[in-house]
């Protein structure tokens, strides 16, 4: 490294500092390489691919910047302000394993740059301006560990999944949905009979989707009273307790606020929102749920779009993260085997970070900091898109007990019918629970498990018939960076 | 009609031997089996008769089979259902819950429907065999 190159990492101090002019973030002070975080810091790991001819620590420090107190110029006002303590701080730069030009940056923000409980104003900071910010071409949002102090301003999921399976008395297995379809078009009444059909063939749940609203076709109200007809029907027909997600999603929170209040006033134990409705909104109606005993689910429409590329966006675990302080009971999070992206790592650790209280370092689930989450409630992930009954014993290994497996063609598209789709999956996912409990190898013994299960039962015989070798063998593109290697004993 | 409650309702009647290796999976976690029984199976009934305290300290299947058969006994027409209790932080819930025993006859429910204003309906979901007092109806 040249003087010059050394000089320009080396923060400035005292007169030199706030010299009028332009300064490299470095010598702004955004680069602290000794920089010990705080046990009550924010802390976050950006992917950063600079521009040529920028460092890597200049980068890291612009991110750092550009996420807290800087703008591109000194100010002296600064020296109004504790500013030392408010300057986010890069204190760590790696090259990321296999891609040339790519680092990961270790940054560290002091608790008092964040309101108490507000997913809008931490967002604000730390996926603000700096997305778009010129010296890099690229940035992505890895992973985030959130102090105790800051997680216990969040009241988290309203209900939880420990409650959430009191409540309906269902334990020791998935809970099983589906999604009707199609997603669009059928009348409030010809809905309500999908829903009926799903629910007294064995589901716990069926849901609308995202992007059922109220439209011409289907108006809200309509949708929630013929909807309700058939969960207290399968409820009479079966004994169990049973849900459909009525999605409140609408225009204005006032509205959404109405369509819960109907909901509730319906009897139903769910309500619904999409991603897409924004933070605040989130938060608002996870308020509403915990005031109404109402689980809340979370669709997550739109996500991919910043997801999905491990160049720039934001890494889905780290919606989980925001996502369970913000207060949702459950969220769509992946299949691994279904026909939505989800490499089986990667969603390990999305699921991992929704469930457990406490989640460690996971370098090859892509889990970068250790997490307590502060006895917040945890969130049950939910498997939905392109699943099967044929995969029951793939989809038990890897997603495990806490999770909710979502079957909407593979209900509703079965040879006999959408009672007979439903019961063919609660029968492959009871006989799998039981074998995998009586201590059996349900990785290598599950297709014949399924098989032996089928000879009770007609529809999961029809089920294996139809879809038993549908895969979805395609690359992920959202895989860790870290591959596990041989540990010394 | 088939009250579908439980764990492993969608499966045929678990054998006793079936039941031993549910029980010696959840002794192996560390859970706690307890033994419970109504002739109420409403879907909201939380509270079931507790067939004596959690068997906090059995950690033998034998000994809680002995128990299970004990109750069948006693209640051969009332539903019967295991529960296996984990006390971990954060869970301190049932784990694992199943039916050992039905009714020979399973009448089911009636939906009692309230009509009210703007098509709403008040739903009330009733056992046919709760018209009869505790202990009779089945």
């Amino acid at each position: 490294m040249n003087a010059t190159v050394a000089e320009q990492k080396r923060a400035k101090t005292g007169s030199e500092r706030y010299r009028a002019g332009v300064l490299k973030y470095a010598q702004m002070g955004y680069w602290q390489p000794d920089y010990v975080p705080a046990a009550t810091d924010v802390l976050a790991l950006f992917r950063i691919t600079p521009q040529e001819g920028v460092e890597p620590e200049e980068a890291a420090a612009a991110v750092a910047g550009e996420s807290s107190t800087a703008t591109w110029t000194v100010v002296w006002t600064d020296r109004l302000t504790a500013c030392e303590r408010y300057r986010a701080k890069a204190y760590r730069v790696d090259p990321v394993p296999g891609s040339p030009g790519q680092y990961f940056a270790y940054i560290a923000y002091d608790l008092d740059l964040f309101e108490p409980g507000s997913i809008a104003n931490l967002t604000a900071s730390i996926i603000g301006n700096v997305f778009g910010f010129k010296p890099l071409k690229a940035l992505r949002l890895e992973d985030m560990r959130f102090p105790s102090a800051y997680v216990k301003t969040f009241s988290g999921p309203p209900t939880g999944i420990v409650v959430e399976r009191e409540r309906l008395d269902k334990f020791g297995r998935p809970l099983l949905g589906a999604t009707i379809k199609p997603k669009l078009g059928l009348s409030g009444r010809n809905y309500g009979r999908v829903v009926f059909e799903a629910l007294k063939g064995g589901l716990d749940f069926t849901k609308d989707d995202e992007n059922i609203n109220s439209q011409p076709f289907m108006h809200w109200r309509d949708r929630f009273l013929f909807c309700m007809e058939a969960v207290n029907r399968a409820q009479a027909a079966s004994g169990e307790v049973k849900g459909h997600y009525l999605n409140v999603t609408a225009g204005t929170l006032e509205d959404m606020y109405e369509r819960a209040e109907f909901a509730r006033d319906l009897g139903s134990v769910i309500v619904m929102i999409d991603l897409v409705i924004g933070y605040t909104a989130i938060q608002s109606m996870s308020r509403w749920a915990r005031r109404n005993d109402m689980i809340l689910h979370l669709h997550r429409a739109g996500h991919s779009t910043y997801t999905r590329q491990k160049s720039h966006g934001v890494s889905f675990r780290v919606i989980s993260k925001w996502m369970r302080l913000a207060g949702v009971d459950h969220i769509h999070a992946g299949t691994v085997v279904g026909k939505l992206e989800g490499d089986p790592n990667s969603v390990q650790g999305f699921y991992n970070v929704l469930r457990e209280p406490h989640n460690p370092v996971d370098l090859q689930r892509g889990v970068f900091f250790e997490q307590d989450w502060a006895g917040l409630h945890g969130v049950m992930p939910v498997a939905s898109g392109g699943i099967h009954a044929g995969q029951m014993h793939q989809l038990l290994h890897y997603l495990g007990e806490d999770t909710i497996l979502q079957f909407g063609g593979g209900t509703i598209g079965h040879p006999m019918g959408i009672a007979a789709g439903a019961t063919a999956n609660r029968v492959a996912l009871e006989a799998m629970v039981l074998a995998r409990n009586e201590g059996r190898d349900i990785w290598n013994e599950g297709p014949q498990i399924l098989a032996a299960a089928a000879r009770e039962c007609a529809p999961l015989r029809a089920a294996l018939d139809v879809w038993g070798e549908v895969t979805f063998n395609y690359a992920s593109t959202d895989t860790p960076d870290f591959v596990p290697t041989p540990q010394v004993a | 009609m088939r009250i579908t409650q439980g764990t492993f309702s969608f499966l045929p009647e678990l054998t006793d031997a079936q039941i031993r290796k549910q029980l010696e999976y959840s002794l192996a976690n560390g859970w706690a089996v307890s033994i419970e029984y109504t002739d109420d199976p409403h879907p909201r009934n939380s509270y079931w008769e507790m067939f004596g305290m959690p068997m906090f300290d059995i950690r033998d299947a034998a000994g809680i089979m002995a128990e299970i058969a004990s109750c069948r006994k006693i209640f051969p027409r009332h539903y019967i259902k295991v529960n296996a209790f984990d006390a971990t932080r954060g869970r301190e819930s049932l784990r694992l819950s199943f039916l050992v025993n039905r009714p020979p006859q399973e009448p089911g429910f009636a939906l009692v429907r309230e009509e009210g204003p703007g098509r709403a309906v008040r739903y009330t979901t009733r056992a046919y065999a709760c018209d009869r007092p505790e202990g009779e109806r089945y």
